[in-house]
């Protein structure tokens, strides 16, 4: 009996260092942005906490969560490559990974502005883990969209 | 002599590889796999015999009626129920549940009046009774679990001591395998004067249940889980408490006579089945429940006890391994939550399905008690039933160790 290879195509290395090593852990004190996403059918939890700039770009990324590896490491993902980025920047960023989770095929220059995230793209041949991948990503759609009702 | 593969060669789908290897299905608390006669009643009604029932003369209708009414009492006697009036058909135990709270709660519970749960309950026991208690003003109040993963029973008096109406409680947990003293909680109840309902989804697949012998007032059961298939159930109830129901669901069916202006009921059980019922699947329940009757309920508990000794016996060389529920095999039933080290529910069963072995992780619909009460965001579960062998166990336990491995330091992770 053996893993089968299908296995490494979701639990690619650099996912499972994210997930060994979260980056980003840690909520911030006074955040301009924060949400809580929670995926009721698995219990999956992030928590992401954001600072902007005057131009809406954003500046320190902290994020605290529990969950499977995928909900994590995805969430880790996310945190380290949203700094610098504007807030319409990160929300092209989030619509680009969410066509991915839904099978849309990446231009190569999409796929080099992934850069690791793009190992997430094996999540989709595993249906079930697809909303695992997403947590913190709808999570970041939130914050968004809470800071722009203010 | 229990000849576990005599019975496997009546399940078609144990056959089956699943991603190259043979399947090992392990989530059986989920829902059980189907024996061939089963599988063979439903193509046999639908080939042969389709009608509506309970009404038309013709031969199909007559047919269908006749094998309709034959499950009903086949489910009665496996329960020993006094009659087959006292089954009524529904689709799964949640709904059999909901029809209690709507059919009796509803129609009995005032203000101030009390409900008794636990705190080991599947949601379908507990939802539809926070629903109960605001909507009649009545208090729902819980049996708390014990370190043990037993039901702790010091408070039961207190809790049964002032306008308790009616007792809602698992007979087998789904998460932990506890099996609960349903007899002396049902007499206690008696006492106090409160009704009873046990929530037998985990039970009555896996041991000999007696609704006489409990003496309970309702039973809530899936035919899916004890080789039927999925959409009918069976809830129970006593005579008494049938007295003291009112509709559920109205319209077609249900019914004695209808006039532009009003209608009245027909007697149970059809008065609780509105509308075409599901009766190729209430069939082929009573074909499951021809096949349990040959195995013998006794044999089927068993297996069961003798593979979970065997299961949590090979666990224990897992260092890692953490396993929630009674140490007392005689009250528990085969099923085995567990955690394993920092590797998160979702990736085991993920790995585990690599290797073929098929388990539950998550909360199990019992979010309270895992998160409250075993205070972990999930476990995985493997469960057993009557086809599960002991080379199916080391299966799973040699998945296990080729998890951890191959989540290596993942348990190095200290989330907060």
């Amino acid at each position: 009996m053996q893993m089968s290879e299908s296995l490494d195509d979701l639990y690619r290395d650099v996912i499972l260092d994210h997930y060994r090593r979260p980056r980003n852990q840690g909520l911030l004190p006074n955040p301009d942005l924060k949400s809580e996403g929670f995926n009721p059918f698995c219990g999956d939890q992030v928590v992401l906490t954001m600072t902007l700039d005057g131009a809406e770009r954003i500046g320190e990324v902290g994020f605290e969560g529990e969950g499977c590896s995928i909900s994590q490491a995805s969430a880790s993902m996310l945190a380290a490559h949203l700094g610098g980025r504007t807030l319409d920047e990160a929300d092209a960023l989030v619509r680009v990974f969410k066509g991915v989770m839904q099978g849309e095929e990446l231009a190569p220059e999409q796929e080099e502005a992934l850069g690791e995230i793009a190992a997430l793209q094996g999540v989709r041949e595993f249906p079930i883990r697809v909303k695992c991948a997403l947590l913190g990503w709808t999570t970041l759609q939130d914050a968004i969209a809470d800071y722009r009702k203010r | 002599m229990y000849d576990v593969e005599r019975v496997r060669a009546d399940f078609p789908i144990l056959s089956r590889e699943v991603n190259g290897v043979p399947l090992v299905y392990l989530d059986n608390a989920a829902t059980s796999q189907k024996p061939a006669p089963v599988i063979a009643a439903l193509v046999d009604y639908y080939e042969r015999h389709n009608a509506n029932v309970h009404r038309g003369a013709h031969a199909l209708a007559v047919e269908a009626t006749t094998a309709y009414e034959e499950a009903r009492a086949k489910v009665a006697a496996f329960i020993n129920a006094p009659s087959p009036e006292n089954v009524i058909f529904v689709r799964n135990t949640t709904e059999a549940i909901n029809l209690v709270a709507g059919a009796w709660a509803a129609e009995r519970l005032r203000p101030g009046d009390r409900i008794v749960s636990t705190e080991i309950e599947h949601h379908s026991n507990l939802v539809p009774w926070q629903h109960a208690a605001r909507t009649s003003g009545a208090e729902l109040r819980l049996l708390a679990m014990a370190d043990d993963y037993t039901l702790d029973l010091s408070d039961l008096d207190a809790l049964l001591s002032a306008n308790a109406r009616l007792v809602a409680l698992t007979h087998s947990s789904n998460v932990l395998g506890t099996i609960t003293p349903v007899k002396a909680i049902t007499d206690a109840a008696r006492r106090a004067g409160a009704r009873v309902l046990v929530d037998g989804a985990q039970s009555v697949p896996h041991l000999p249940v007696d609704v006489q012998d409990i003496g309970c007032d309702f039973l809530a059961f899936s035919g899916h889980k004890m080789l039927g298939p999925m959409g009918v159930g069976a809830l129970y109830v006593s005579p008494d408490a049938m007295e003291e129901m009112g509709p559920f669901l109205r319209g077609g069916e249900m019914v004695l006579e209808v006039t532009y202006a009003d209608a009245s009921w027909a007697p149970p059980p059809m008065k609780f089945e509105a509308g075409t019922p599901n009766v190729a699947d209430a069939i082929a329940l009573g074909a499951a429940v021809d096949y349990l009757g040959a195995l013998g309920m006794a044999n089927v508990r068993e297996h069961e006890i003798a593979l979970t000794a065997y299961a949590l016996e090979r666990f224990r060389e897992l260092e890692e391994a953490e396993t929630y529920g009674p140490a007392d095999l005689s009250i528990r039933g085969g099923v085995v939550s567990f955690s394993l080290g920092g590797v998160h529910p979702h990736d085991i069963s993920q790995a585990l399905d690599s290797c073929g072995v098929a388990i539950r992780a998550g909360h199990h619909c019992a979010m309270p008690l895992v998160r409250s009460r075993l205070n972990v965001p999930a476990t995985a579960r493997a469960s057993f039933y009557l086809y599960n062998t002991e080379a199916e166990v080391d299966a799973l336990v040699s998945a296990l160790k080729r998890t951890l491995e191959y989540f290596g330091d993942a348990d190095v992770r200290k989330p907060r």
